[in-house]
C-alpha cells in the first residue's frame, strides 16, 4: 500500500453553507485498481464532497491531488479532461439525440480535411469503445428510446473514451434489474483491472460488500474511517454510519390482517401493458408488489389511483363499486399515492415544507372561505414530529432537504388526508438506513391502525421484511401471489420472469 | 483564502441586489440634477402611475407563478378601454342608436365578462392542449387586436379615438380621493389598494392560491396530489383577464380617451415589474408585495428618465435592458443553489 499507488487524494476538505458545516475536515484517498465505496446516510456529505471534487462547489479548505499533483477543477468538463468522470444518479444526457452524439458531444471528430463532423468516424470510435467494454448498444439509437441501464452504459463508455482514471458511480444500481446490475459489476471489475480508481456511492450494503476493496464512511459531514472491505461487516458499517446500532433491519411485524377492504377485478390499462389484474387487499395488511422494472408495478398503482387511463376493470372498496377516475376522487375515497420519482412527481421544489405538507388536505384548514394559518402550521408540525423530519423550520424550501426528509414530508402530505389505503411506490428509494427503518415503522404502524398499505419495491428483502403477502407482476400481468412468511427470493424471481 | 471568500460573498450580494442598486443610484442622480423629482407632485404622480398599472401586474403575476406568461394582456386592456369609452360616453359614435350612456355597473360587468372570457380562452388552451402560454397568448393577442380594430370601425366612428366620456365615470375613476396640500390623490389609487388586498387574500388565504403555486412549482406532482390542475390554470388566466379589463376601465378615464393602440406594450411593463419584484419565471414563487415593489420601482425609473428629459425612444431600450437584467439576476438564485 505505497503512497505512489494513490490516484486521487482529497485532504482536509471543508465546506460551509450559511448556517451549516456540510463538510468538516474530510479525507478520501483512492488507490489505482481498487473500488472505493463512499458511505454515509443521506446528508452525510457524500454528494457535497463529490461536488467539491468536480468544481460544482468551491471547497473552503483542503487540497485535492490527482497523481500527486494538486488540482482544482472549475467544472466537470475540466475534471473529465483530466480523467476524472462521474456517472450520475440522475443521468444528464441529451435524450433526443442518439448514443454517439452523446458520447462525443463537445469534441465531435472531424472529417480529415474539412471542418465538418464525421459521422463515420464517430460511429467507428463508438463501436471501438463498446466492443472494448462488451456493451451491446446501437450507437445510432436515440437515447430516450433506451432503458436507463443502457443509457448508464453509454455514460460509462463516455468516461472510458475520455481515458478516465477515476470514475465516480453515484447510486448506479437504483433503477437496474438484477441482470443489469451483474453486467454493471462486470464492467466495474474490468475497469478496476485496468488500473482505474472507482468511487462507488450506494446505500445497498450487499453491493458494497461484494464489490468494494476499501470503504470510507462519513457521518454528519465528518470523516469517520476508512476500512478494508474484507475486514468489516454490514452491522459494523451501519453502526459507523448512523452512530448507533440498528439491531433489526426491519421492525417487528405485529399487525393483524383483517376483513377484505379493497378488491380489484380485471384491471387493464389503456396506454400501458397492464392487463387483467385482480386481487384483494385487507384491512391492517401490508401488501407487497414485486416484479422487474417495466413489469407494470407502477402502472398498477397509477391505475388504481386514477392518474393513468383505465380500459376496463372494477375497483370495490368495502364491497362498493368505486370509480377513482382521477386523483381528487381517489383522495376522497381514502386513497393516497406516493410516487416513484420523488423529484419529478412528488415534491414542489421551490415551495416550503408547510406548502408541501398541506397541499392535498387544504380543505381541512378552511375557516369559512379562507385558510387558517395556525391550523396549517399545527398539521405541518404534527408531521415533522411524527416522522422526525429534520428541517430548520416549516418555511424551508423542500429542495434544501435530503432525500429521506423530502420523502417524510411527502408521506406527511398523505397522512394528513387521513387515508385508508396507501399506495407507496418505492417508498425507500435513495434513502439512508436510518430513515428507511423509520418508514418501515410507519408502514407497520399504519397497518396496525387497520389501514391497508400496498408497497411496490425493487428490493426483495424489503418486501419480505415488512409485507404480509406479495403480488408478483410480470409483463403487465399478475404472475402470482405469495405469502411473505413462507416464500423466498427464488420463488419471487421465478414468478417475476413468468411472462417476460 | 478567507478574504477571497468574503469578496465572493460581497459580489453575490451586489449582484443579487443589482436592480435595487441601479434604481437607488438613478434616484440619487436624478434628485441631484432635478431636485423637484423628490417633490410632492412628482411623488404623487409616481404613486398614481403605479396604482394605474397595479391591477394588470397582479393579474399577469399569477400567470408567471404558473411558470407561464401572458402577452395578450395589453390588448385586453385596450379592448376593455375601448368598450368602456364607447358605452360611458355622451357622443354615441360606435352605437349611434344609443340615447343615453349605460349605467356604470353594467359597463363594469360587461368588460369583466369580456376580459374574463378572453382569459378563460387563454387558460383553456393552455390547460387543455398543454400549449405554452407564450404561444397561446401570442395568438389571442392578435385575435383581440383584430377585434379592437373591427370594434372601432362600428357605427360612425371609422376607427377614430374615442373620447367625450361622461363626467360621472371620469369622476369615479380620476376624482380626488383626498388632497395633500394642493396635490390631489386620484380615486383609482384606492381601487388599486383594494385589488392588492383582494389578490393578497386570494394568493395566501385560499385553496385556489395554494393550488396555483403548487401547479407553478410542479404540475405533475400537483395532479398526483389531488390538485385540479386544468381548473386552476383556467381560473388563473380568467382572473388575470378580469384584472386587465379593470386596468382598461381605469385607463380610459385616466388618459381621457381610448383608441386601438391603448394598452400597447403594457404587458412588457407588467412582466418586467413582476420579475423585478421577484415573481420568478421558474414558477411557483412570488409575493404580492414583490409585485407592488416591482411596479413602483419601474415607475420610479420611468419618471426619473422623464425628469432627465431622456429621449422617449431611448426609454424602449432601457425597458428591454431592465427585463433582461432582472431575469438574469433572478435566474442566478436558482442556478447557484443547485
Amino acid at each position: 500500500m505505497s503512497e505512489n499507488n494513490v490516484l486521487l487524494k482529497m485532504e482536509h476538505i471543508s465546506k460551509s453553507f450559511p448556517g451549516v458545516k456540510a463538510l468538516d475536515d474530510v479525507n478520501l484517498s483512492v488507490k489505482a485498481g481498487t473500488v472505493h465505496a463512499l458511505m454515509g446516510e443521506n446528508g452525510a456529505g457524500k454528494s457535497t464532497l463529490m461536488k467539491c471534487l468536480f468544481g460544482v462547489y468551491h471547497k473552503d479548505e483542503g487540497q485535492i491531488y490527482l497523481n500527486g499533483e494538486e488540482v482544482d477543477f472549475k467544472d466537470s468538463k475540466e475534471a473529465l479532461e483530466h480523467g476524472v468522470a462521474m456517472v450520475h444518479q440522475e443521468l444528464n444526457q441529451a435524450l433526443k439525440r442518439n448514443v454517439m452524439d452523446n458520447m462525443w458531444l463537445g469534441r465531435f471528430p472531424k472529417m480529415d480535411n474539412l471542418p465538418f463532423v464525421s459521422e463515420k468516424k464517430m460511429y467507428e470510435k463508438t463501436m471501438e469503445v463498446f466492443k472494448d467494454l462488451g456493451i451491446e448498444v446501437d450507437p445510432k439509437k436515440v437515447m430516450s428510446e433506451m432503458p436507463v441501464s443502457q443509457r448508464q452504459m453509454v455514460e460509462i463508455a463516455k468516461a472510458v473514451s475520455y481515458n478516465a482514471k477515476v470514475i465516480v458511480f453515484d447510486e448506479p444500481t437504483s433503477s437496474l434489474t438484477e441482470v443489469e446490475v451483474e453486467h454493471l459489476f462486470k464492467i466495474i471489475n474490468d475497469l478496476r483491472n485496468r488500473g482505474c480508481g472507482i468511487i462507488y456511492i450506494s446505500h445497498k450494503m450487499d453491493e458494497i460488500l461484494r464489490i468494494s476493496d476499501e470503504i470510507t464512511i462519513m457521518r454528519d459531514g465528518k470523516y469517520i474511517t476508512t476500512a478494508d472491505a474484507k475486514n468489516i461487516t454490514m452491522n459494523e458499517i451501519i453502526k459507523l454510519m448512523v452512530g448507533r446500532e440498528i439491531t433489526n433491519v426491519y421492525p417487528p411485524k405485529d399487525n393483524v390482517v383483517g376483513e377484505p377492504l379493497l378488491e380489484v377485478k380485471g384491471l387493464t390499462a389503456e396506454y400501458s401493458k397492464l392487463s387483467d389484474v385482480s386481487f384483494v387487499a385487507h384491512k391492517g395488511e401490508v401488501l407487497g408488489v414485486a416484479g422487474l422494472d417495466g413489469s407494470g408495478r407502477t402502472e398498477l398503482l397509477e391505475n388504481i389511483f386514477g392518474i393513468a387511463t383505465r380500459r376496463s376493470g372494477e375497483i370495490y372498496l368495502n364491497g362498493k363499486l368505486i370509480k377513482n377516475s382521477n386523483s381528487r376522487e381517489s383522495i376522497k375515497n381514502g386513497f393516497a399515492m406516493l410516487t416513484e420519482e420523488r423529484r419529478a412527481t412528488g415534491i414542489f421544489g421551490v415551495r416550503d415544507i408547510q406548502a408541501n405538507s398541506t397541499i392535498s388536505s387544504l380543505k381541512r384548514y378552511l375557516n369559512g372561505p379562507f385558510l387558517d394559518d395556525r391550523k396549517m402550521e399545527e398539521a405541518t408540525q404534527w408531521g415533522i414530529d411524527k416522522l422526525h423530519t429534520k428541517t430548520p423550520n416549516q418555511k424551508t424550501q423542500i429542495r434544501a432537504l435530503s432525500g429521506g426528509n423530502q420523502q417524510k414530508v411527502i408521506l406527511t402530505r398523505w397522512l394528513l388526508t387521513e387515508p385508508t389505503i396507501l399506495l407507496l411506490d418505492e417508498p425507500t428509494r435513495g434513502i439512508d438506513v436510518g430513515a428507511k427503518y423509520e418508514i418501515y415503522e410507519l408502514i407497520l404502524d399504519l397497518a396496525k391502525q387497520g389501514k391497508c398499505v400496498i408497497v411496490v419495491s425493487s428490493e426483495m428483502p424489503e418486501l419480505l421484511g415488512i409485507c404480509d403477502r406479495i403480488l408478483v407482476m410480470s409483463g403487465g400481468r399478475l404472475a402470482g401471489e405469495v405469502d411473505a412468511r413462507t416464500t423466498n427470493q427464488e420463488e419471487i424471481m421465478t414468478l417475476a420472469a413468468k411472462y417476460v | 483564502m478567507k478574504k477571497k471568500f468574503d469578496k465572493k460573498q460581497i459580489l453575490d450580494l451586489l449582484l443579487n441586489n443589482a436592480m435595487y442598486i441601479i434604481i437607488a443610484l438613478l434616484v440619487i442622480y436624478v434628485a441631484i440634477k432635478r431636485p423637484k423629482f423628490l417633490g410632492l407632485a412628482s411623488i404623487v404622480n409616481i404613486i398614481s402611475l403605479t396604482a394605474s398599472k397595479l391591477p394588470m401586474a397582479l393579474g399577469i403575476a399569477g400567470c408567471i407563478v404558473l411558470a407561464g406568461t401572458d402577452i395578450s394582456a395589453g390588448k385586453i386592456v385596450g379592448l376593455s378601454a375601448c368598450i368602456t369609452a364607447s358605452l360611458l360616453t355622451t357622443v354615441y359614435k360606435i352605437f349611434p342608436s344609443m340615447t343615453a350612456p349605460l349605467p356604470i355597473p353594467v359597463v363594469l360587468l360587461i368588460i369583466l365578462c369580456v376580459g374574463g372570457f378572453i382569459g378563460l380562452v387563454n387558460g383553456f388552451c393552455v390547460a387543455q392542449f398543454d400549449l405554452h402560454p407564450y404561444i397561446v397568448t401570442l395568438s389571442t393577442q392578435l385575435i383581440v387586436y383584430g377585434l379592437i380594430l373591427m370594434y372601432m370601425m362600428l357605427g360612425t366612428n371609422n376607427g377614430m379615438a374615442l373620447s367625450g366620456m361622461t363626467d360621472s365615470y371620469k369622476k369615479l375613476v380620476t376624482g380626488s380621493l383626498f388632497k395633500i396640500g394642493t396635490v390631489s390623490i386620484p380615486m383609482y389609487v384606492l381601487y388599486a389598494a383594494c385589488f392588492v388586498a383582494i389578490m393578497w387574500v386570494v394568493w395566501n388565504k385560499t385553496t385556489f392560491g395554494k393550488n396555483m403555486f403548487a401547479v407553478g412549482s410542479n404540475k405533475v406532482a400537483a395532479e398526483v396530489s389531488g390538485v385540479n390542475v386544468k381548473k386552476t390554470i383556467m381560473m388563473v388566466f380568467t382572473l388575470a383577464g378580469m384584472m386587465y379589463a379593470i386596468t382598461g376601465f381605469i385607463d380610459a378615464a385616466r388618459v381621457g380617451s381610448a383608441n386601438a393602440t391603448t394598452g400597447l406594450n403594457y404587458e412588457s411593463d407588467a412582466i418586467s415589474a413582476c420579475v423585478i419584484g421577484g415573481v420568478s419565471f421558474v414558477g411557483g414563487t412570488g409575493k404580492i408585495s414583490g409585485v407592488i415593489i416591482g411596479v413602483l420601482l419601474l415607475q420610479v425609473i420611468f419618471a426619473g428618465l422623464n425628469f432627465l428629459s431622456v429621449n422617449a425612444n431611448l426609454i424602449y431600450i432601457v425597458k428591454g435592458l431592465i427585463i433582461l437584467i432582472a431575469c438574469a439576476i433572478d435566474m442566478r438564485k436558482y442556478l447557484t443553489k443547485k
